[in-house]
């Protein structure tokens, strides 16, 4: 559907209708020095001169296929093949969200009932709804979710080595709500201490949230998280990487009530602030108190398959205030990304780059273990990411990667972590070849040497 | 529609059957009615103490989500587990079968200030209008 401004006469019109002469009159409740600001733009310019500078301008960005990168954190270097694009650019497609009158749409609402079964099959949980927005408010999400299925309990168990932002986000949804969010630390091998974790759940616990790979990469003991919030009749909330789950246990297999997270390494290109990708799945007991939208099968009046938006009793437009979340939408364009690369990749495709993944990522750990003055941090195992202990200052490292051989490095991870400021943690995907690593291992050695 | 001369009733259209210090409560027939098909029913956890007036389950059909008002104040004693596999029981039969919960009364005063069968029939007509 085209966008249509509104036009001068419809303006008057409304402005006649309400008694006002102009539109800034009624703004004029907004102090003045809020209202004025100025932007800053060259005097105007032909197209053609806007192009080249543009295109000029746009040359000078570093990405993925321009450097080598070699960080993570959240959002993921993966190859992406043509078909997603070229599918999911059909114009037929191209909306962000669940269209309005969202029955009249069926291929859409067949795209997203695709996409749920696929997320279904890969955490191996009952239920998935059809998007959020991204990991950190899918885990929020969880969380609200889990207080509502635990009425009278008010207090989140979280671990550190969940995302930092995730952490912070799950603050802001908690805040105001009364609910307690209490944080277990990591003990030494990077992993969930598992003691303290048991300690800080009780009674009062409505839910404890893992995360595997946790933000370190470490391949966490969901299994033993969930049974200790079973045992105080907590759920138990997993973060998991999608991509990962063609090598690690999914998490159905061990007890999870709700999985959720980012869903950006399925067929989604790096973007700085997104649009990225929250999915959200979980068990039966939990599919009443599950935000967002949930696309059903059926069958029409004269038996013919048909697809439809169910459950929405649940949603803040039939349930206003009472609904399970504020959000009464998802990120369909996104979502459809996610669902044509898993078809693309297929059961076999998704173990192979997880294998890949494990591969090239030992053989970068390895390989920058062995030079002198680095060390892995941790012991855990991990999937595409780890955590490198450094000679010098991460953040000179990094620089010098930069200026030196035009190399995007790692993570500082003195950001979140004090206690890990010598650190710098490395993602290596599918995307790289042993040539890359051996050049970015070599490039990391001259640095090293220059400071022994 | 049917109003059970025996019941206490709600302006919020629950009913009570009321025996001794226990009453055993539901939605009435005007309101499933209303809802049209249950799908879901959310009922409190045995051992909960619900206040008169204030939201304790909810009856979900499939054009809306609907809060119980507790009829009255005490502790749950009985849920209907039943209505679980079969929601549809509070359509069917609403003051017998599709029963929510039991509540032990706090405090037996309550129970007058609910309205009869005749003052029940007499506000849902009112509210048709």
């Amino acid at each position: 559907m085209d966008f249509v401004p509104h036009t001068e006469d419809d303006f008057r019109t409304m402005l006649d209708a309400i008694g006002a002469e102009l539109f800034e009159d009624l703004l004029a409740g907004i102090p003045d020095e809020l209202r004025r600001f100025e932007l800053r733009l060259p005097p105007g310019m032909p197209e053609q001169t806007l192009r080249t500078l543009c295109a000029e301008m746009a040359r000078r960005n570093a990405n993925v296929t321009t450097h080598q990168v070699f960080l993570g954190g959240g959002a993921y270097d993966h190859f992406i093949p043509s078909v997603v694009t070229a599918l999911a650019s059909r114009s037929e497609f191209v909306t962000a969200y669940t269209p309005y009158q969202a029955e009249a749409s069926q291929g859409n609402l067949q795209a997203m009932f695709e996409y749920q079964t696929a997320m279904c099959e890969l955490t191996g949980m009952a239920i998935s709804n059809s998007s959020l927005y991204d990991g950190a408010s899918a885990t929020a999400e969880a969380a609200i979710a889990a207080l509502n299925v635990a009425r009278a309990r008010s207090k989140i168990v979280v671990s550190k080595s969940v995302h930092p932002d995730y952490r912070t986000v799950l603050g802001s949804y908690m805040h105001g709500l009364d609910v307690e969010v209490v944080e277990v630390p990591t003990t030494d091998n990077g992993r969930t201490d598992l003691a303290a974790l048991e300690h800080a759940t009780d009674e009062q616990t409505a839910a404890v949230i893992m995360q595997s790979p946790s933000f370190f990469g470490c391949v966490e003991p969901m299994a033993d998280g969930a049974e200790i919030a079973h045992r105080s009749g907590a759920l138990f909330v997993a973060v998991v990487n999608p991509i990962s789950l063609g090598v690690l246990a999914p998490p159905g297999e061990y007890g999870a009530d709700v999985a959720v997270g980012e869903a950006q390494p399925l067929g989604i290109p790096l973007a700085y602030g997104g649009p990225y990708l929250g999915f959200f799945t979980c068990s039966d007991k939990v599919m009443r108190k599950m935000p967002g939208r949930l696309v059903g099968m059926t069958k029409d009046r004269t038996g013919r398959r048909g697809f439809v938006l169910t459950l929405q009793a649940r949603e803040q437009h039939i349930r206003r205030d009472k609904a399970t979340s504020n959000i009464c939408t998802n990120q369909a364009l996104m979502a459809l990304h996610a669902l044509i690369y898993l078809c693309a990749v297929g059961r076999d495709g998704i173990r192979e780059v997880g294998e890949l993944n494990v591969r090239t990522s030992h053989y970068a750990a390895e390989k920058i273990a062995a030079l002198p003055g680095f060390e892995l941090r941790f012991e855990a195992p991990f999937f595409n990411e780890f955590v490198v202990r450094c000679p010098t200052d991460p953040a000179e490292i990094n620089r010098d990667l930069w200026r030196e051989a035009g190399i995007i490095g790692g993570l500082e991870l003195g950001r979140w972590y004090p206690e890990l400021k010598d650190c710098l943690m490395f993602c290596v995907t599918e995307t790289k070849t042993k040539e890359n690593i051996d050049a970015f291992a070599s490039s990391l050695e001259s640095l090293a040497c220059r400071v022994a | 529609m049917e109003f059970p001369d025996e019941l206490r009733y709600t302006k919020s259209h629950e009913w009570a059957r009321l025996n001794g210090d226990k009453a055993v409560c539901g939605i009435t027939d005007y309101a499933q009615h209303e809802l049209s098909d249950v799908v879901y029913v959310e009922l409190p956890d045995i051992g909960t103490e619900v206040t008169a007036g204030e939201p304790c389950a909810v009856v979900e059909s499939v054009k809306i989500a609907a809060d119980v008002y507790a009829p009255l104040s005490g502790k749950v004693t009985r849920i209907n587990a039943e209505l679980d596999g079969a929601p549809e029981m509070v359509n069917a039969t609403p003051y017998g079968a599709g029963w929510l919960f039991e509540v032990e009364m706090s405090t037996l005063a309550e129970a007058d200030a609910l309205m009869s069968a005749d003052e029940y029939k007499a506000h849902t007509e009112a509210e048709k209008h």
